[in-house]
């Protein structure tokens, strides 16, 4: 089955094939964006703005705010796991403290 | 294309979920299949019910509805023994126990820690009293808002009560409204003072006269959410009161042919106002939505709004002892951070039917008013020690104290709000005194950018944020100074940002202590010397703050640790429950089953 992924409450949850699995209030290490000035944005995920599907990987972006120099926005993708057996479906989450490098684009975005 | 949640509200929404519900209820948490939660709970939320935090599976929030916050003679005390019986979780909270309900910013009541295995029960409670919790939750006509004492207010121009009944009636449970966009809320005010808060509401009802004859003005568009505050705007329209459920149903019938059904981000219709301006609102409305002739706008009572205006004079909120139209009074109880224990709230029904009618109402401060007391019954009740705890005369920082939900249970939060705030308000009164011209101060907490404390319309706003102390992620709060209602209401400014949540006391005791030296004086109007006899007035905190740039106000915000401390600078989203010993998510009983065992999985 293809990866069913959205966002629920408001962009509290990324939901992936129906099970909650990405939340907001993390503090996202981000390398080699364009955020913001920092070399490496230290960034709090306030809200989903978008979800997408690009094969394993489930991607989003996320509004919120660099706690270092306070630039705030919507990063570009985020890799936030991967579906790596569409079969079973299993969601395995990055850990949002590790090292991040957000994508100009994904494959299969749906603005919800 | 239309968003999920569209999809599935098409499939199932408003009324009929209530027998999908009550099905789920009888089978157990179990029984609702785990790749159908998330279009469940999204319906749920129709009901009335919002699925609480990770963490807490299987646990849901309850939020009762009562139009304009009135709740009737003989409500209470069911509200209490619900709240004894079902509101408990596995966990106590260190400063509200195990069985609390909450007062909220919009004249409603949540209660937390419910098992949807007694979701039946609870009803049946509820509505043999005559409370309901349908639609308060939901893309629907939410609960109503207005004055709370409306109908008994001496400063009253229309009676708004029974327009917020009669709109109540019609738009709860009515098929045609049922599946809204998104949710719709709505304020309806008779009085003077403003104290209905419509400039933040999707739809607002004001008094204002024309051609001699009283009936409301409208405005449309109002918010707080995702920072997009928006004060609702003027589209040009007064209405005679008997209209005025023609136009409510116009306008949201108008949201929901036009409102954005593919972006929830930009569903509400504070947007489509924003897109299409107040002139073409009303040019739809009235071509489209209603049959008769809307008359142009009246003539408003703004001036004289008093209501969270930084004033300093006249009502600015619904606590102590006033005076009613008939002669009998009311009595506005602080309920800090609008939280009451079970016991306290049956104990307080006890008196509001002993020495008043047995009526309450709920005020959008979080307060409770205990009406209909005679003037002879007021020493005794002022006497009551139930009344040393919910002041009638509260210490500014008390009264002017607001929080939401934040990380105790709401998905959203980033930062642990009501103990916190209660803390503060406690530290503040302790160690800060505002000038004698202040008694009006309001600090409202919100965990993030949705705004359920509405942070925007308080002296000083305080909302969720993490920041880093010596390397380590620590909760946060960006401060905002200035916002407020009134004739021109105002959204704070965001002057200083990412403050550690254990520096905030601090930086308000020195914002206080700036403000009392360099505010400045002025010659009184002539003609208003009245006011004290003085012929020189000092300038509020809202002045001072609107006189002065972003860059003068961030230097007089100055964070500094004190001996306040706080015990949830931790990243308390992190845990299952921020304030037991084991906190780590690992050790979260949930889910549970009806009787609270866990259904989790165990270690061993
Ligand atoms: C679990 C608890 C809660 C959750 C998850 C929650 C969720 C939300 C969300 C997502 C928004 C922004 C939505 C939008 O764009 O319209 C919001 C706004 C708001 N909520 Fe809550 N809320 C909670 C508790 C409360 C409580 C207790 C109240 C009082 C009845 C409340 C009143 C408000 C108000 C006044 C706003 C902002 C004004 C507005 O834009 O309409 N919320 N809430
Ligand atoms: S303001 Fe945010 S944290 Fe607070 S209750 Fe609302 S959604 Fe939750
Ligand atoms: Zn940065």
């Amino acid at each position: 089955m293809p990866t069913d992924v959205h966002q629920l409450d408001d962009g509290a949850w990324i939901s992936v094939n129906d099970s909650r699995e990405v939340n907001v209030s993390d503090l996202w290490l981000l390398a080699r964006h364009e955020f913001c000035p920092c070399e490496m944005a230290d960034f709090l995920a306030e809200g989903v703005v978008e979800v997408g599907v690009d094969h394993p990987d489930v991607e989003a972006r996320f509004a919120g705010r660099c706690i270092q120099c306070g630039t705030e926005g919507v990063t570009d993708w985020l890799a936030v796991g991967r579906v790596i057996e569409p079969e079973t479906g299993e969601f395995y989450p990055v850990v949002p403290e590790s090292v991040h490098v957000p994508r100009k684009r994904t494959r299969l975005a749906t603005p919800e | 294309m239309p968003s999920k949640v569209e999809k599935w509200k098409d499939e199932v929404y408003g009324s009929e979920i209530r027998e999908h519900l009550l099905e789920f209820a009888e089978e157990g948490w179990e029984s609702i299949p785990e790749d159908e939660h998330d279009a469940w709970f999204e319906r749920f939320k129709w009901w009335g019910l919002y699925h609480q935090r990770s963490g807490q599976e299987s646990y849901f929030m309850m939020r009762i509805g009562t139009p304009n916050g009135v709740i009737e003679p003989g409500q209470l005390e069911v509200i209490g023994e619900v709240a004894k019986e079902y509101a408990t979780g596995p966990a106590d909270n260190p400063e509200f126990g195990d069985a609390y309900c909450d007062w909220t910013t919009r004249q409603s009541i949540q209660l937390h820690w419910i098992k949807l295995e007694d979701i039946p029960e609870i009803w049946d409670k509820l509505e043999s009293v005559g409370l309901s919790t349908q639609q308060a939750c939901g893309d629907s006509w939410r609960n109503i808002v207005g004055c709370p004492v409306a109908g008994k207010d001496k400063h009253e121009h229309i009676d708004a009560w029974p327009i917020a009944e009669q709109l109540n009636e019609q738009f709860k449970g009515n098929d045609d409204y049922a599946n809204l966009p998104r949710k719709w809320k709505v304020s309806v005010t008779g009085c003077d003072e403003g104290c209905g808060q419509g400039d933040i509401n999707d739809l607002a009802f004001e008094p204002a006269r024309k051609d001699g004859e009283l009936g409301f003005n409208v405005r449309v568009g109002g918010g707080l959410s995702r920072k997009e505050a928006r004060f609702a705007r003027d589209i040009d329209v007064w209405v005679p009161p008997e209209q005025a459920s023609d136009v409510a149903a116009g306008m949201s019938a108008l949201f929901n042919e036009y409102g954005d059904r593919e972006d929830r981000f930009n569903a509400r219709i504070k947007f489509l106002v924003d897109e299409w301006g107040p002139e073409k609102m009303r040019e739809v409305l009235q071509a489209e939505f209603v049959d008769f002739e809307l008359p142009t706008a009246g003539e408003d009572m703004r001036d004289q709004y008093t209501y969270n205006s930084g004033s300093q004079v006249g009502h600015d909120d619904h606590v102590g002892v006033h005076e009613q139209d008939d002669g009998n009074y009311y009595v506005g109880l602080n309920v800090l951070v609008g939280r009451q224990g079970a016991d306290d709230v049956l104990e307080l029904a006890d008196i509001a039917s002993e020495y008043g009618s047995g009526e309450v109402r709920l005020t959008q401060r979080q307060n409770i008013i205990i009406m209909d007391v005679p003037e002879e019954n007021l020493d005794a009740l002022l006497d009551e020690p139930l009344l040393s705890e919910y002041s009638p005369n509260p210490s500014p920082f008390k009264r002017g104290s607001i929080a939401c939900t934040g990380t105790e249970f709401c998905s959203l939060s980033i930062v642990e709000t009501k103990n916190r705030q209660v803390r503060y308000a406690r530290w503040l009164e302790a160690n800060v005194d505002l000038p004698e011209d202040h008694e009006d101060f309001h600090i409202h907490l919100s965990g993030c950018t949705a705004s359920c404390a509405q942070p925007q319309i308080a002296d000083v706003s305080l909302r969720g944020m993490k920041t880093r102390k010596d390397g380590d992620p620590v909760e946060a709060l960006d401060i905002g100074l200035g916002g407020g209602l009134g004739e021109n209401p105002h959204f704070a400014d965001w002057v200083e940002m990412r403050v550690p949540a254990d520096e905030v006391p601090g930086a308000i005791a020195n914002l206080v202590e700036r403000f009392k030296e360099l505010r400045e004086e002025r010659p009184v109007p002539e003609g208003q010397e009245g006011r004290d006899g003085e012929a020189v007035e000092r300038e509020t905190f809202r002045e001072f703050v609107e006189a002065r740039d972003e860059e003068t106000l961030a230097e007089l915000v100055e964070p500094e640790e004190t001996d306040y401390e706080d015990p949830y600078m931790h990243n308390t989203k992190t845990t299952w429950y921020p304030y037991v010993d084991d906190d780590d998510m690992d050790a979260s009983p949930a889910p549970t089953d009806g009787k609270g065992e866990s259904l989790a999985p165990s270690d061993d």
